[in-house]
């Protein structure tokens, strides 16, 4: 504990200081609600509408009941942060100050997507806003994201990477070879992963003999904390102590949010496989619930100021879905276009 | 002073660590060690552990981190201590590096350089000539050098391209050919091959150590009074159709040598495009010399039967001749 810390302010300055406090913890809640119901509506408008309409032709993955931990991990980011979202990450982007309507044009093969039409759904980066796209292999970021703090460091910038993944992207060589890296060279690593306890088909039991993920951080030398992946607040607390970790120079950090897929892996895959009871038990955990009942109580907001940004959210994503359709397909004349740079 | 094909990447590497302070280098055992074949040695002295990074046994980690540093900028050129390693690091540059730009409009400026090919014992892992996996890789380009004059001149290229390199280094080459070189800077352009030695009656086209394989075929064939043209591919992406082409307009003749093997081979490209374009030129079928569809074996006489040799060349170029 710091000296400051540990001296005893006056009552009344303590006080003033908790208010403060408070109005801190309620304006980071709002923030957290706002983000985790922005992707869930934009989520659920691809999922259940776009996609079923034909609108968007290819795959299609979400992170419904995942809110959590792309909005309490990125709202840590500073600008010079570099994120590698997975798949199941969406409001990383939004954090990052990206409109919706630009990601619904990606998800439509539209020129205005972040791949002009090249790529679809959340395979998508745009360095501008310090985010690095996925690929399918979804491990393969966990080296980058190595890359990037060492590039970070080398510029001598005080950076973070934020690496993302699930549970099955653990079971790969090229995790296990980036997070080694990363331990080694001491980089500014904050590993998030979202254990979603379900890889594609295939549940946790069979991807590792291991109980938690975190149980891999000891193997590497790297501090790993177990966080209850549905509450927002304690994703967002965790994260502040495994970013100052890493900025500190102390190396990677992981987070090992638990948590529960709420769909199948795809939009075509009916999650028969999941035993009975599941998605029920977790539906009563469901992050965006959970948080406006803490908020309801803390006196943080009204059922009103609740309902009116979650019908504010809706008009958002009306206009952006207007805007997106109104995007043009991309020209199959392009088709050659930036394989390599062109002089 | 001759300077060997070694030093000339050596040389190569150091210039444009010493002109441009966002090239690093990043393998297995390349800092205080200097690298296996000692093409780093000296650097981490110089440049210091932070230009010359040490990593763990991790090619997937070394290509993605220099990937990743690639994305913010720097210009990283990563080691894989043999070519036969590349493929631990494989989805990395194939899936990740090349399709970058073309997806999302992402610069990922890295080198690759991979010590490849056989003719010194190494065996099955040691010997690999793995080009082609990249060369039908979309957005990456793929060198292999011949001489030290262009060894240097594409390594320093590479470094400044701003597109993901897999520059393979033939092993068999890094001590036994050397030349003088040029005092003043300069560099080779990617892309271009070059036509090593001029001929009428017949073309060879080689890359890396068949070059001089190729050459000196050339030099026998010449006592029996062929005039044999050779050209160096240099790059092999993008491959440069044009100067093979031009040549077996004016020969009419072809024979493609590599010492990759055989089915898949550059060899079977290079004759689709000379089929399409100079088609009317023909005046014998294209031939080809390659190692066989084998691993590279360990034993001398083996690795001797695998590898194309000045021998086997002749050989195929007196069949085409007599056409």
């Amino acid at each position: 504990m710091s000296t400051a810390s540990a001296a005893r302010p006056p009552k009344r300055k303590q006080r003033s200081k908790e208010i403060g406090r408070d109005a801190g913890r309620a304006e980071v809640a709002r923030k957290c609600l706002y983000y985790m119901a922005l992707m869930r509506e934009v989520e659920d408008r691809i999922e259940r509408k776009l996609y079923r309409q034909g609108k968007i032709v290819g795959g299609v993955y979400v992170g419904r009941g995942q809110e959590a931990i792309p909005v309490g991990t990125a709202l840590h980011a500073l600008p010079e942060d570099v994120l590698l979202p997975s798949h199941r990450d969406m409001a990383v982007w939004f954090i990052r100050g990206i409109p919706p309507r630009r990601v619904f044009a990606q998800y439509m093969g539209r020129v205005d997507g972040f791949t002009r039409g090249r790529d679809g759904n959340m395979h998508m980066g745009d360095m501008n806003a310090g985010i690095v796209s996925i690929i399918s292999a979804l491990a393969a970021t966990v080296p980058v994201a190595a890359g990037i703090a060492m590039a970070l460091r080398y510029q001598g910038k005080n950076g973070v990477a934020f690496s993302y993944f699930g549970d099955g992207a653990t079971s790969r060589g090229d995790w296990h070879e980036g997070v080694n890296l990363a331990s080694v060279q001491k980089l500014p690593v904050v590993f998030v992963c979202n254990n979603n306890q379900y890889a594609y088909s295939t549940p946790l039991h069979a991807q590792m003999a291991c109980a938690n993920i975190a149980d891999r951080g000891p193997a590497y030398g790297m501090p790993a904390e177990i966080v209850d992946g549905n509450d927002v607040l304690a994703v967002h607390e965790a994260t502040a102590r495994a970013v100052e970790h890493a900025r500190s120079g102390q190396g990677p950090y992981m987070l090992e949010c638990k948590t529960f897929r709420m769909t199948g892996h795809s939009a075509h895959d009916g999650a028969d496989y999941v035993p009975a009871g599941l998605f029920e038990e977790w539906a009563r955990r469901d992050p965006i619930p959970r948080l406006e009942e803490k908020m309801l109580a803390e006196g943080w907001a009204d059922r009103d100021a609740l309902d009116k940004l979650h019908a504010g959210i809706r008009h958002e994503i009306d206009e952006a879905v207007a805007w997106a359709e109104k995007s043009l397909y991309p020209d199959p004349a392009t088709l050659l276009d930036g394989v390599y740079e062109t002089e | 002073m001759p300077t060997t094909y070694l030093e000339a990447i050596r040389e190569g590497l150091w210039e444009e660590m010493e002109r441009d302070a966002n090239v690093f280098l990043l393998g297995e055992d390349i800092g205080v060690y200097g690298g296996a074949f000692k093409v780093t040695a000296g650097f981490h002295e110089h440049f210091g552990e932070r230009r010359v990074v040490d990593t763990p046994i991790s090619e997937a980690a070394i290509v993605g981190a220099a990937i990743g540093a690639g994305l913010m900028g720097l210009r990283p050129v990563a080691e894989m201590q043999f070519a036969d390693f590349i493929s631990c690091g494989f989805d990395q540059i194939v899936n990740f590096a090349a399709k970058c730009r073309y997806r999302w409009n992402a610069a990922v400026p890295i080198v690759v350089r991979a010590p490849s090919g056989g003719g010194i014992h190494g065996g099955p892992f040691h010997s690999q000539n793995p080009e082609m996996w990249f060369v039908r890789t979309p957005g990456l380009k793929v060198v292999c050098p011949a001489t030290a004059y262009d060894a240097k001149g594409l390594i320093k290229s590479s470094i400044r391209d701003n597109d993901p390199v897999i520059f393979f280094e033939h092993k068999g080459l890094y001590r036994r050919i050397k030349e003088e070189l040029p005092a003043e800077e300069y560099t080779v352009p990617l892309g271009k091959a070059k036509v090593v030695r001029e001929g009428r009656d017949l073309t060879i086209v080689a890359y890396g150590a068949m070059v001089w394989t190729s050459l000196e075929a050339a030099d026998k064939l010449a006592a029996e009074g062929a005039s044999v043209e050779v050209i160096d591919l240099r790059t092999l992406l993008p491959l440069d159709r044009e100067t093979v082409c031009e040549s077996v307009k004016k020969t009419s003749k072809v024979l493609l040598v590599h010492e990759d093997t055989r089915t898949g081979g550059l060899a079977g490209e290079l004759a689709a495009s000379i089929n399409e374009t100079v088609f009317e030129y023909l005046d014998g079928p294209i031939l080809r010399v390659t190692a066989p569809d084998t691993p590279v074996p360990y034993s001398p006489p083996l690795e001797e039967a695998f590898l194309p040799n000045v021998q086997k060349v002749v050989e195929k170029a007196r069949e085409l001749l007599r056409y």
